[in-house]
C-alpha cells in the first residue's frame, strides 16, 4: 500500500508540471498586452515598459514559466488585475463557497441516487423501475443551466418558496469564521441563520447534484442487481429476513464499492459544474469568481482559479484512487 | 484512474462478439438491424436525433419566420401564431430554435469527428508502438483529464477568443483523450489477436496491419462512445453560449438564448423554457441511441 501511494504520488508530479505548462501557456497565448489592459489606453511607451518590465514580460518566455512555477511552489498565486489584491488571499472564502455547495450537492445526490437505484432494483423490471431510470436518464441529459433557471423561475419566483441567489440573508451581517456557513451557524447556535443558510443552499445544490444523482442511481441499480444474485443474499432471504434488512443491510453494503468510486469522481467533475451553478444563483464561489474574471479580463484571476480548481479536482481523484485500492487490494496488483 | 494499462493474458480466447471478421457466413448488418429495432432505447433515441436531423435540414420550409429580423411583437405569449412565443426583440422563439439545431448539430458533429480523428490517431500510434511514444501520449492524456472538461475548454476559448469556431475547436480539443484512451485499450487487445500476429509473421508493414486488421477492430467502441460524446458535446456548447463564450448574437444557438431570457425570467418565461426543452431532448436521445448502441454490440455491458 505504501508503495503504492508512494508511486501515485510520484506520478502526480508530471501531471502537476503538465497542467502549470498548460495554463501557462493558455494565458501567454491570450491576445492582448497586459500590460496596456493595466494602464489604459493613454500609458506612454515609457510607462508600458516599465510595467512590462515589472511584470517579467521582457524576458524570454521560458524563463518566466520558471519565475512562475517558482512563484506557484511558494504559494503566489498572482495579483488580481481588477482589485490589485493578491489572490491566494482572497481565494479563501470563495473555495469555501464552492466547497460547502459540492458537499451538500453530493449529500443530495448520494441520498436521491441511493434510494432511486435501490427502488429500480427492489422491483426489477416494473414501472418502479422503469420510472426511476427515466429519471436518471433526465438527470444525464438536462442541462444544469438550464435547471438552475428553471429552478428560480418556480420556486423563488412563482412560489417564492426559497430565495434565488447569494448564500445568506444580507441583512444577516455577520462575521465568519470558517467561511462554511452551516459550520458557521452551528458555532454560534445561531438557528434562525442556519434556516436560512440552508434555505439558500438548496436550490443550487439541487441543480449542481442532479448529474451526480442520476449517475449514482444508475451505478446502485447495476452493482445492487449483481450482488443480489449472489448466495448469500439468498440465505438471508431463506432464513426469513425482512425485504427491507436484506436490501439496505445486506446487500447495499456490498454493492457499496463502485458507487463510492463513482461518487469520488462525480465530486471532481462537480467542480466543472459550479461554475455555471455559482454563476445563476451569483453563488459567491471559485466558479463564480472566475466568471466574473472572464468578463472583466483579469486574466491572472482566471489562470489561478482554473489551475486551483484542477488541483483539488486531481488530488480528490488520487484519495478516492487511494481510498480504492485500500478497500480492495486487488486493485493495485492490476496496475503496470 | 490508469486501469487500461492492464496487457491481457496472451491466451488468445475469441472474445465474444467483439472481435469479428468478415468471413461469416451470416449477415452481419442484417443481424444488427434486427437487434437494433429490437431494442427500445436505441428505436427512440434514434427518432428523436432524427426529427432534429430534419428540423435542421427542412428549416426554411418549417417555419416562415427570419430567425434574426426583430419585430414590433416582442415578448409576445405562446399562440397559434407564434408557437413558443417571441424573445425580447420579437423574434419567433420557435423559428430561432429550429434554426439552433443547425448551430448544435454541426457543431456537435465536427467537433466528435475532429476529436475521434486526432484522438483515434494518438491512440493507435501509442497502443501499437507502445515505448517512448506510448509514455509521451498517455502523460498527454492524463494532464488534460486532470482539468474538470469544461473548465479545460473555457481556458482555451478564453485564449482563442469568444465566438462559435472557437467553442467547436474548445470542445473538439477536450474531447481528444477520451477516444484516444479508449483507442489505446482496444489496440492493446486486438494487437495480440492471431490474426494479426500471423499478418506479422508473414512480413506485413506496419501500417498495412495498422490500417487493414487493426483499425476494422477497433471501430464499435469508438462509434458508440461517439454518439455519447455527441450529446456532451451539445451541452457543451450551449453552456459556453450561456457564459457568453460561445455563439455571440445574433446567431440562433440555445444556450446563447438561455442567457438572452435570462432578464425576461418573471416576464415572459417561455423565453426560458422552450431552449432547455430542445437541448435536453436532443441530448436525450443522443443518449438513448448511444446505451441502445453499446447493448448491441457489446452484450455482457448489458445493465
Amino acid at each position: 500500500m505504501l508503495a503504492y501511494t508512494a508511486r501515485r504520488l510520484l506520478m502526480l508530479i508530471p501531471v502537476l508540471l503538465g497542467m502549470s505548462l498548460i495554463v501557462f501557456a493558455v494565458v501567454h497565448a491570450i491576445p492582448g498586452d497586459p500590460a496596456k489592459t493595466i494602464a489604459g489606453d493613454k500609458a506612454t511607451p515609457e510607462q508600458l515598459q516599465e510595467i512590462r518590465k515589472n511584470l517579467g514580460l521582457d524576458q524570454p518566455v521560458y524563463i518566466q514559466y520558471f519565475k512562475y512555477l517558482q512563484a506557484l511552489l511558494q504559494g503566489d498565486l498572482g495579483t488580481s488585475l481588477v482589485n490589485k489584491t493578491k489572490i491566494s488571499e482572497e481565494i479563501g472564502p470563495f473555495l469555501a463557497a464552492t466547497a460547502e455547495l459540492s458537499f451538500v450537492a453530493i449529500a443530495i445526490a448520494l441520498f436521491f441516487g441511493i434510494n432511486l437505484g435501490i427502488l429500480s432494483t427492489w422491483r426489477q423490471n416494473s414501472w418502479l423501475d422503469y420510472g426511476s431510470m427515466f429519471i436518471a436518464l433526465i438527470g444525464v441529459s438536462i442541462p444544469i443551466f438550464w435547471l438552475g433557471l428553471m429552478e428560480q423561475w418556480l420556486f423563488a419566483q412563482e412560489l417564492g418558496w426559497f430565495p434565488s441567489n447569494g448564500r445568506l440573508d444580507p441583512r444577516m451581517e455577520y462575521e465568519p469564521i470558517t467561511y462554511f456557513y452551516i459550520i458557521d451557524a452551528l458555532l454560534f447556535g445561531d438557528m434562525a441563520m442556519l434556516g436560512d443558510v440552508l434555505k439558500h443552499i438548496l436550490l443550487p445544490a439541487i441543480a449542481l447534484g442532479t448529474i451526480p444523482m442520476a449517475i449514482i442511481a444508475r451505478m446502485t441499480r447495476s452493482s445492487m442487481l449483481e450482488v443480489m444474485r449472489s448466495d448469500y443474499v439468498r440465505t438471508a432471504r431463506a432464513k426469513g429476513i425482512s425485504e427491507f434488512l436484506v436490501i439496505y443491510k445486506h446487500t447495499l453494503k456490498n454493492a457499496m464499492i463502485p458507487i463510492l468510486t463513482v461518487v469520488g469522481l462525480q465530486l471532481g467533475l462537480l467542480l466543472g459544474g459550479a461554475v455555471l451553478t455559482e454563476t445563476i444563483f451569483s453563488w459567491p464561489g471559485v466558479g463564480r469568481y472566475i466568471y466574473d474574471a472572464i468578463n472583466s479580463r483579469d486574466y491572472p484571476v482566471i489562470q489561478s482559479g482554473i489551475l486551483v480548481l484542477a488541483f483539488i479536482f486531481v488530488m480528490i481523484n488520487l484519495i478516492v484512487d487511494l481510498l480504492y485500492a485500500w478497500i480492495d487490494p486487488r486493485i493495485q496488483y492490476g496496475k503496470e | 484512474m490508469q486501469t487500461d494499462n492492464v496487457q491481457p493474458p496472451v491466451t488468445n480466447l475469441p472474445e465474444a462478439g467483439a472481435v469479428s471478421h468478415s468471413t461469416q457466413q451470416d449477415n452481419p448488418a442484417r443481424d444488427f438491424a434486427r437487434a437494433f429495432f429490437r431494442h427500445r432505447s436505441a428505436v427512440i433515441g434514434s427518432v428523436l436525433v432524427l426529427i432534429f436531423i430534419i428540423l435542421a435540414i427542412l428549416a426554411p420550409v418549417i417555419t416562415p419566420y427570419d430567425y434574426t429580423e426583430p419585430s414590433a411583437d416582442a415578448l409576445a405569449a405562446p399562440s397559434a401564431e407564434h408557437w413558443f412565443g417571441t424573445d425580447d426583440l420579437g423574434r419567433d422563439i420557435f423559428t430561432r430554435i429550429v434554426y439552433g439545431s443547425r448551430i448544435s448539430l454541426w457543431v456537435g458533429f465536427i467537433s466528435i469527428a475532429g476529436s475521434i480523428v486526432v484522438g483515434s490517431l494518438l491512440g493507435l500510434l501509442a497502443g501499437y508502438y507502445g515505448k517512448w511514444q506510448d509514455t509521451l501520449i498517455s502523460r498527454l492524456f492524463d494532464i488534460m483529464l486532470a482539468f474538470p472538461s469544461i473548465l479545460l475548454a473555457i481556458a482555451i476559448v478564453a485564449m482563442l477568443g469568444p465566438g462559435l469556431n472557437n467553442a467547436l475547436i474548445a470542445i473538439a480539443i477536450i474531447n481528444i483523450p477520451t477516444f484516444g484512451r479508449l483507442m489505446r485499450s482496444r489496440v492493446l487487445s486486438v494487437k495480440v489477436e492471431d490474426f494479426v500476429l500471423a499478418a506479422r509473421a508473414i512480413g506485413m508493414k506496419n501500417s498495412r496491419i495498422l490500417w487493414h486488421h487493426i483499425l476494422p477492430n477497433c471501430w464499435t467502441p469508438i462509434m458508440v462512445q461517439g454518439t455519447l460524446s455527441f450529446a456532451t458535446a451539445v451541452i457543451e456548447v450551449a453552456a459556453l453560449g450561456f457564459l457568453g463564450l460561445g455563439a455571440q448574437p445574433p446567431d440562433p444557438e440555445w444556450g446563447t438564448m438561455l442567457s438572452d431570457a435570462r432578464d425576461y425570467l418573471q416576464l415572459a418565461p417561455w423565453t426560458m423554457v422552450f431552449p432547455g426543452v430542445a437541448i435536453m431532448i436532443t441530448v436525450l436521445g443522443f443518449n438513448l441511441l448511444g446505451d441502445g448502441l453499446r447493448d448491441i454490440f457489446d452484450p455482457r455491458m448489458k445493465q
